[in-house]
């Protein structure tokens, strides 16, 4: 700010006076730049002031279009002014019916398979930043964990054995129990002084991963030759079976998990200071873990139940989400659920298409493209912690 | 429903507090750790409208005593009273309005900005009345620590000293009456650490309680208002700095010879170690 602009304007008078001029404009200057100098201070990091909001949007419109994509391509190609005009038929508000095939091939092959994927999506990315924030750790992640397996080990038993008492339900109330009790081991194994250890979490990982497949192995030759093909499609991971049964299947658990998650968002942050400065900011720090390991546990059943173990997923999009919007939980929860329907709903479209008429497994495709992300988040951890202990 | 946290009486805030009241206090207390008794019957209170310094050599349960009085240890024999009531009877919400801790070493799982950090402290007055302040607890905060100028630079990029004063300004924002402090000068410089004593004046000047754990003798002769020395799990001595600090005492504490002298032009009481000659 310049003292000369105004403290030089009383030109005339004694000295005394344009001193006096002198120290009014300085004043007037610092008043001037304060507010500018204190909102330039309160600005969070760079690009993150609306980052969150943008990225919302920005998801949701990835999720709208995808779905008319989805809808829209594959074997019978159906343009989307139909699908559009399907869609509000059947909501009541205008639109017409399609033709016999198209009607159908939209209602019974494709819409159920995109539901699926959203659900599926949502609930592997939303499981993967909440087990994260649980852990404070970002290398967490239902599959890399051994909590996914865990929790096939539930389904393939209940495949295997030819179990049906709860009819649909099921497989997902077997691979909630399975995954619930797994999720629970690990987090008891890994936890030593309130902290986890990147290298605990992965070892224990690798254990229960080895057990759970020993499991899976276990039951497959107990399994006879139709359950065997059941379980062997199921396990690469793949959506190709979906049906308005399988979604109705696991709505319950995934809806139940989403719909819970986000209201534990705040004490999320406040975790990532440490168990005890959590507990003197009043977060009741032990119900905390047990309720959101519940709800990583109902999440992950959802998913694993109808499409075997999709990795990655939960790893990859809360962190390209944290390092895009900042790590507040209250964007990067229901955030990483948006993004995760984006990614399956989009992995689905191109393992149904790129290969057509044959179909890539899903669970194939996002491995391929999840690991190497891990490996590259394995060195960067490695790096800013100067190696492992 | 419970389960979501939505419904549930919410507690009560803390009721008015006068100078002299005791905030927080220990009786008789005896706390182990580990199946080892750190602390055998330590008495000690801390009052609103004074800084109150526990020094003592490395292990003689300065930050254990510091732990029972935030509620994070349980006691073994005796008790703790935090405003007023056991520690144990209030719930960790009802805790988090009435005392705030500052932990020896600030960690962060995830790279936040140091204003969220801040932010954080306010946690505890969400949904109330209290929430209104949140800007300007947090401005201030930021302000008597010297972090304003970083407030949009990630934790995790601070260096240890910077992170210490962001961690100091999260405890601040927070406004309770008690303040309980481990070690709040351990990463300062010199600056720095003055700072943040005078900090610890002002708001027992304010009214507020302030338990402070110390190494610089220095530091508690010249801010604290009394002094508890802690030796080996006991309290030995529990007083005005001025009082209590003596050569015989301090070099039988420390087992190191301890010369305390008034400065030549200020009278102020100096420690210094005796250094072979």
């Amino acid at each position: 700010m310049t003292v000369t602009d105004k403290g030089a304007a009383p030109d005339s008078g004694t000295e005394a006076g344009t001193e006096a001029g002198a120290e009014a404009g300085t004043e007037a200057g610092a008043q001037a730049a304060a507010p500018e100098a204190s909102t330039d201070r309160e600005r969070p990091a760079g690009p993150r002031r609306g980052a969150p909001w943008l990225l919302t949007v920005a998801l949701a419109v990835l999720v709208g279009l995808l779905t008319l994509a989805s809808a829209g391509l594959g074997a019978y190609e159906i343009s989307p002014g139909d699908v559009l005009s399907s869609i509000a038929h059947r909501a009541g508000v205008g639109g017409n019916e399609l033709a016999r095939v198209p009607e159908s091939v939209l209602w019974n092959v494709r819409f159920p398979r995109i539901v699926l994927a959203l659900l599926v999506g949502a609930s592997l990315g939303c499981a993967g930043a909440l087990m994260q924030g649980v852990f404070g750790n970002p290398l967490a992640e239902p599959s890399v964990i051994g909590v996914s397996l865990g929790a096939a080990v539930g389904a393939v038993a209940a495949i295997s054995l030819g179990l049906n008492f709860l009819g649909n339900w099921t497989l997902p109330a077997f691979a909630f129990v399975a995954g619930l009790g797994t999720a629970l081991l690990v987090y008891s194994m890994s936890r030593s002084g309130g902290r986890t250890e990147v290298v605990t979490l992965i070892l224990t990982g690798i254990a229960v991963n080895a057990f759970a497949g020993a499991l899976i192995g276990l039951f497959i030759f107990l399994a006879d030759t139709a359950a065997v093909n059941q379980i062997t499609f199921w396990q690469l991971g793949s959506l190709s079976q979906a049906t308005w049964p399988k979604v109705l299947a696991v709505l319950p658990c995934a809806a139940l998990g989403l719909a819970v998650a986000p209201f534990y968002a705040r004490k999320l942050d406040l975790l990532a200071l440490g168990e005890r400065p959590a507990r003197h900011l009043g977060v009741d720090v032990e119900r905390l873990r047990v309720v959101l390991i519940l709800v990583v546990a109902l999440l992950t059943a959802a998913a694993v139940s109808v499409s075997g173990v999709i990795g990655f997923v939960g790893l990859v999009i809360p962190h390209l989400l944290r390092m895009a919007a900042g790590p507040g939980h209250r964007f990067l929860i229901p955030g990483s659920a948006l993004g995760g329907a984006v990614v399956l709903l989009a992995g689905d479209l191109a393992a149904r298409t790129v290969v057509e008429p044959a179909e890539l497994p899903l669970g194939v495709l996002t491995a391929l493209f999840g690991s190497p992300f891990f490996f590259w988040l394995l060195r960067r951890t490695r790096r800013r912690q100067g190696g492992w202990a | 429903m419970k389960l979501l946290g939505l419904i549930g009486s919410k507690p009560a805030s803390p009721g008015p507090v006068h100078p002299g009241d005791v905030l927080a206090e220990a009786e008789a207390l005896h706390v182990r750790l580990g199946g080892r008794e750190v602390l055998s019957g330590v008495d000690v209170t801390a009052r609103a409208g004074e800084v109150l310094a526990l020094v003592g050599p490395n292990g003689a349960g300065k930050s254990t005593l510091l732990g029972a009085l935030a509620a994070d240890l349980p006691a073994a024999a005796g008790v703790v009273r935090v405003h007023g009531r056991p520690a144990s009877e209030w719930s960790a919400q009802e805790l988090a309005l009435r005392r705030a801790v500052l932990p020896q070493s600030a960690a962060l799982s995830f790279p936040f900005a140091v204003e969220e950090v801040v932010r954080m402290g306010r946690a505890p007055w969400a949904g109330r009345p209290e929430e209104g302040e949140d800007d300007a607890a947090v401005a201030s905060a930021m302000a008597a620590t010297e972090v304003s100028d970083f407030a949009g630079r990630s934790f995790s990029a601070l260096s240890g000293g910077e992170r210490a004063r962001v961690a100091l300004a999260r405890v601040l924002a927070q406004r309770t009456r008690l303040l309980l402090l481990d070690e709040p000068t351990a990463a300062l410089d010199l600056r720095h650490q003055e700072l943040v004593l005078r900090v610890c004046r002002a708001r027992a000047h304010a009214g507020d309680a302030v338990v402070v754990v110390l190494h610089d003798l220095g530091l508690a002769a010249a801010y604290a208002h009394r002094v508890v020395i802690l030796r080996a799990g006991r309290a030995v001595a529990d007083g005005r700095p001025a009082e209590i600090f003596t050569d015989r005492l301090l070099s039988d504490v420390y087992q190191q010879p301890v010369e305390v002298f008034p400065h030549p032009r200020t009278g102020e009481v100096l420690v210094a170690p005796v250094r072979g000659s």
